[in-house]
């Protein structure tokens, strides 16, 4: 019974998602030449051993690097799915549930490999 | 989930031939949707052949003629015949619009025609806009002012600032953009779609409308404004030439601009 304007204003503005969307711009802005120099620099090392490998990690500029494609990446990767989530997913507890897995799966393997480049870096 | 199949009662099914009349000499087949609440039966698709040698040149004149002559029972919108009322919006050849401006000519074969896609029908070519409307209604489309009106005379804008108007007071509201939205599809219930934020950004740009950032407090949301993924199958659709995807663009720019 609900009049069609009542729906369309709903529960009204949330006043917010413009520093999710900023936060996906800058992060997608900062991947490209990361990304960039991750390929490049990883097809440089092919077949290398595992001392290079190593060597490679634990130079200061690497490991800063590399610490900004993980967070970076993991941090996009978080902001993406949501809305993706947001988009297809429409029953509300299959949309809360993907959502927190979401959440924590970008944050538990983030940080994880953000761990393991800090023991290589810092030799364990 | 977002549905990527139709229920077994919306699957379209093939229907009805409606042969020319004898002697017509230039045969062209349109097949165009079916579907009518009240005889509970699947949508299907008719076929009309029509001579095009004693027909207009628009998809129009063709759907007129088939009404008049074949088929009167087909439903759908029309008024103005020349593109300013919106209300023959129609999916044609694949692509929304309006079907007074689009010529038979310009569809390579046979010519298919459809309702407005992702709405819910009421009958035919004709779709329930109640929602869209509602959204147009939600934006408060008029100018606002906390200055009084001037007495004896109008409110100014220079030619500049009138210039910011082009491109977004052409638009006539047929919700051919936002019915190609795939975020449209799938969010309409929240999401205000390109024609309505063009609609809204219409009065953002707008020299003399002081209530700038009370309309931008409405539209700032993860779902009223932010499901635009620039996909741009608006100014791909839209029959008057528009790009509703610069309006949402500019929107989102202001929007970060008053955050700093």
């Amino acid at each position: 019974m609900r009049t069609d304007l009542g729906k369309v204003r709903g529960l009204g503005s949330a006043k917010g998602g413009t520093s999710h969307w900023w936060a996906q711009r800058v992060t997608a802005i900062g991947l490209v030449p990361l990304t960039v120099w991750f390929i490049v620099s990883l097809a440089a090392l092919t077949g290398a051993d595992h001392p290079t490998m190593v060597a490679w990690i634990s130079n200061p500029f690497v490991t800063v690097l590399l610490s900004l494609f993980i967070i970076s990446g993991f941090y996009h990767l978080k902001l993406g799915g949501q809305v993706i989530i947001e988009d297809y997913v429409h029953q509300d507890g299959v949309k809360l549930v993907s959502l927190l897995l979401l959440k924590f799966a970008t944050l538990a393997v983030g940080l994880a490999s953000f761990v393991a480049l800090l023991k290589i870096s810092f030799g364990s | 989930m977002a549905e990527f199949s139709l229920p077994a009662n919306s699957k379209v099914k093939k229907g009805k031939t409606h042969k020319a009349p004898e002697g017509a000499t230039n045969v062209r087949n349109f097949h165009v949707y079916r579907w009518n609440e009240e005889d509970g039966e699947n949508p299907h698709v008719d076929t009309y052949e029509v001579d095009m040698d004693k027909c207009g040149p628009m998809v129009l004149d063709a759907l007129i003629k088939i009404k008049d002559e074949e088929d009167s029972t087909l439903t759908f919108r029309r008024s103005c015949r020349e593109g300013v009322c919106g209300s023959c919006a129609m999916n044609v050849d694949g692509t929304n619009t309006l079907a007074c401006t689009k010529s038979c000519d310009d569809v390579a074969g046979d010519v298919h025609i459809n309702p407005l896609p992702h709405m819910d029908v009421v009958k035919d070519l004709v779709v329930d806009m109640s929602n869209f409307y509602a959204q147009y209604a939600s934006i408060e489309p008029w100018m606002k002012t906390k200055t009084p009106t001037p007495a004896n005379k109008e409110r100014l804008q220079s030619h500049e600032d009138r210039e910011k108007l082009d491109g977004l007071y052409e638009c006539i509201l047929c919700a051919c953009c936002s019915t190609s939205c795939p975020s449209y599809w799938w969010n309409s219930d929240k999401y205000l779609g390109p024609a309505v934020l063009l609609q809204s950004y219409r009065w953002l740009a707008d020299s003399r409308d002081e209530f700038t950032g009370e309309r931008l407090d409405e539209l700032e949301d993860p779902f009223r404004l932010y499901r635009c993924h620039t996909i741009m199958n608006c100014a791909n659709t839209c029959p008057k030439g528009l790009n509703p995807a610069k309006a949402i663009a500019d929107i989102k720019k202001l929007m970060v601009e008053r955050q700093g």
